[in-house]
């Protein structure tokens, strides 16, 4: 299951940090923030709730990132 | 602007005309002047402060914002409060520009893509209604004006127009269209309206998938980009530990070994503009830049890159591998000569296309449409077939033989042999020999310049696979100057030869395979970079392939190596430039030669001509 996010960050390197940050939460398979479209492909692992593991990742991004966004 | 930069642009104006303001004020009460100071500088580095605490608070503390507030809160303390505020003016100048260029590029990127049709319409009650591209269904019948985009691939039912494609193809002619041909979403409509019935939802149509393509093209990430994470990802800290090591080695060793003072001031100073100056976001900010302009400037051209990755193989392409039919030919069988004796050309291909006038064979039908004219069936009396040899016909009260050598023999007719390979058709009037037409797949008309940029750019190796009979195929290879041909190949012979090619070739280089499509699809994903002819609309070759060559122009290969290595260039021009600015930058601050605000110069300056070099790869017009 492949969803693709909009999302708001300011700079490239917070941008990888929300992908490594995104990367570790669990129920997340894979994870590629694209800094210049400014989308964030999340592959969730099979049978995972989507709505809070995205609710977790966008926690995980805020704490490595505080000045970025998801929008679910 | 956004509403956030426009925020940060006020903070910044109001705290430089404060800064000016207290800095032509003198006083000699200390309390007083760090006061003072103190109100520009928080109100433009307060949220700097404020990452920086966050960022310890979840264990990542080596970041900007941590780097910047220790750099300004360590002048600060030192007694250089003019010097602290002043860092942290440009250091938000700077990421004000940042982010400014980077939105606004972005945006460039963007409209130039923006090939996304925002609706459709649909006839309803003799009104034309706009409806949501996504709701319609096939076989609807939509209308579109003149200046629109055709939102969904369809037949035309109605209406004759020309279309600019150049979104798609980079292609610049105007495609003509009329009633029973097929459309492409994303081309626009120049001429007139047109009716189209639509043959594929919109999710499945050509614009769609091409835009998918393009958003998730930078995801997958280059080599060097993947070296920028990693560079920031220890260079942060290391600095950060150099820095210390500066501020607390020298004092010490200089006032406990040397016995002439600490002079903690001095080295603590230098080691703040270290850290000013090693702030990473000139690199980490124009590399994907750089690759984002190249694969923007690309699909601008008609050429279709999946991600960075294979922006950076393509350009070190050494071999390039092609497949004959589709890809160097048109694969369409068209007449390519007529040899006549003593008739004119125009002449015999007339008697050739009467005769074969009520003929539905492939052959018939290409000599009748290279003669081109209508045909007048008055003026033939009788047509008979004879099976596997030809026509006899009878046109103008003239008796025409139409076929292969067998008729002519029959006939006792001697005929000319032709040297070029391919479908013959001998032609007899009255029992006199009157020459030959020639029908065979014509090679693309860039097919040779192609080849030619291609060997003038590097190209070691230039290898022809192709499924084809060996004559026609060393005919083709002798005509495009491609050396080394393999003829008469299946599927997975194609698949053995390019395994074969792939071991043989030097590790650091890569090969390319060029072809047209479903066929084609297990050569084009074993290759290094499989380069596939868009055939407009053909799904399986977008799929299979790395770059997708949307008009199937030959010469669109050597476009996209060379879009590919310009954009390289600038990605190791930007690289070396920041790395190697920054080292010395680091080392002058480090023996003290730099002062704090030189090296914010250096900082913002290099990323601003970083971003700058960066814009260039959108610019591949002239490659």
């Amino acid at each position: 299951m492949k969803k693709t996010y909009k999302i708001e960050v300011d700079c490239a390197n917070c941008a990888n940090k929300m992908e490594e940050a995104a990367k570790k939460t669990n129920g997340v398979k894979d994870a590629v923030v694209n800094f210049m479209t400014l989308k964030m492909n999340v592959e969730f692992e099979d049978g995972a709730d989507i709505k809070s593991v995205m609710e977790e990742v966008l926690k995980n991004c805020k704490a490595v990132e505080d000045d970025c966004e998801i929008y679910l | 602007m956004t509403k956030k930069q426009k925020k940060n642009l006020y903070r910044i104006l109001l705290a430089f005309g404060l800064f000016i303001l207290f800095s032509l004020f003198e006083t000699e009460n200390q309390f007083l002047q760090i006061g003072l100071y103190m109100i520009p500088y928080l109100i433009v580095g307060h949220d700097v402060l404020k990452g920086a605490i966050h960022g310890i608070k979840n264990k990542q503390v080596f970041d900007e914002n941590f780097l910047m507030s220790i750099a300004t809160i360590g002048a600060f303390l030192t007694g250089e409060y003019a010097e602290s505020v002043g860092v942290m003016l440009f250091y938000q100048i700077g990421e004000l520009f940042q982010s400014y260029a980077v939105g606004k590029s972005r945006k460039n990127i963007s409209e130039l893509m923006d090939i996304r049709p925002d609706y459709a319409n649909i006839e309803k009650d003799g009104q034309l209604l706009r409806v949501d591209p996504d709701e319609v269904a096939v076989g609807e019948i939509i209308t579109v004006i003149v200046g629109e985009k055709i939102p969904l691939d369809g037949i035309v039912v109605e209406g004759e127009s020309s279309l600019n494609t150049s979104a798609l193809t980079g292609e610049s002619k105007p495609r003509s269209v009329k009633s029973g041909d097929e459309v492409i979403s994303g081309c626009i409509n120049m001429e007139s309206p047109l009716k189209i019935k639509t043959t594929k939802e919109f999710g499945e149509s050509t614009v769609s998938k091409i835009l998918d393509l393009v958003e998730n093209a930078t995801s997958a990430k280059s080599k060097s980009e993947n070296f920028i994470s990693k560079f920031a990802h220890y260079y942060t800290p290391i600095v950060c530990y150099l820095a210390l090591a500066l501020a607390i080695v020298p004092p010490v060793v200089s006032g406990l070994i040397l016995k002439i003072g600490f002079n903690w001031n001095i080295w603590i100073f230098r080691a703040l503009t270290f850290l000013v100056v090693s702030c990473p976001c000139a690199i980490v900010i124009s590399i994907p830049l750089s690759f984002f302009g190249g694969i923007g400037g690309a699909s601008n051209a008609g050429v279709l890159i999946k991600g960075s990755n294979y922006l950076e193989k393509l350009s070190k392409t050494k071999i390039v591998a092609f497949d004959k039919t589709g890809t160097m030919t048109l694969g369409i069988f068209e007449v390519t000569t007529v040899h006549n004796t003593d008739i004119d050309e125009k002449t015999l291909l007339e008697y050739a296309a009467h005769s074969e006038a009520y003929s539905s064979h492939p052959i018939a039908r290409s000599i009748i449409k290279a003669y081109g004219k209508e045909l007048d069936k008055e003026r033939i009396s009788s047509i008979k077939e004879i099976s596997g040899k030809g026509m006899k016909a009878i046109i103008d009260d003239k008796v025409v033989l139409v076929g292969n050598k067998k008729l002519m023999d029959d006939y006792n007719i001697e005929t000319i042999a032709c040297s070029e390979c391919g479908s013959i058709v001998h032609i007899a009037i009255d029992n006199t020999y009157k020459g030959h037409i020639h029908i065979g797949d014509m090679i693309k008309p860039t097919s040779k310049m192609a080849i030619r940029t291609l060997k003038n750019h590097g190209i070691k190796h230039c290898v022809m696979l192709t499924g084809d009979e060996d004559k026609v195929a060393k005919q083709v290879a002798k005509e495009l100057d491609i050396s080394e041909v393999y003829a008469e190949l299946l599927p997975q012979d194609k698949v053995s030869i390019v395994e074969k090619l792939l071991k043989e070739k030097d590790e650091k280089e890569v090969l390319a395979f060029v072809g047209d499509g479903i066929n084609d699809a297990p050569v084009l994903t074993l290759a290094d970079i499989g380069i596939a002819m868009g055939a407009l609309g053909s799904d399986a070759a977008i799929e299979a392939a790395d770059i997708v060559l949307m008009d199937d122009d030959p010469l669109k290969i050597s476009k996209a190596i060379k879009i590919a290595k310009k954009c390289m260039h600038i990605v190791y021009e930007n690289i070396i430039f920041a790395i190697l600015v920054k080292v010395v930058c680091l080392l002058l601050s480090a023996l003290g030669f730099a002062n704090m605000w030189m090296a914010i110069f250096a900082d913002v300056g290099v990323m601003v001509i970083c971003v700058i070099n960066a814009i260039r790869a959108l610019y591949v017009k002239n490659l």
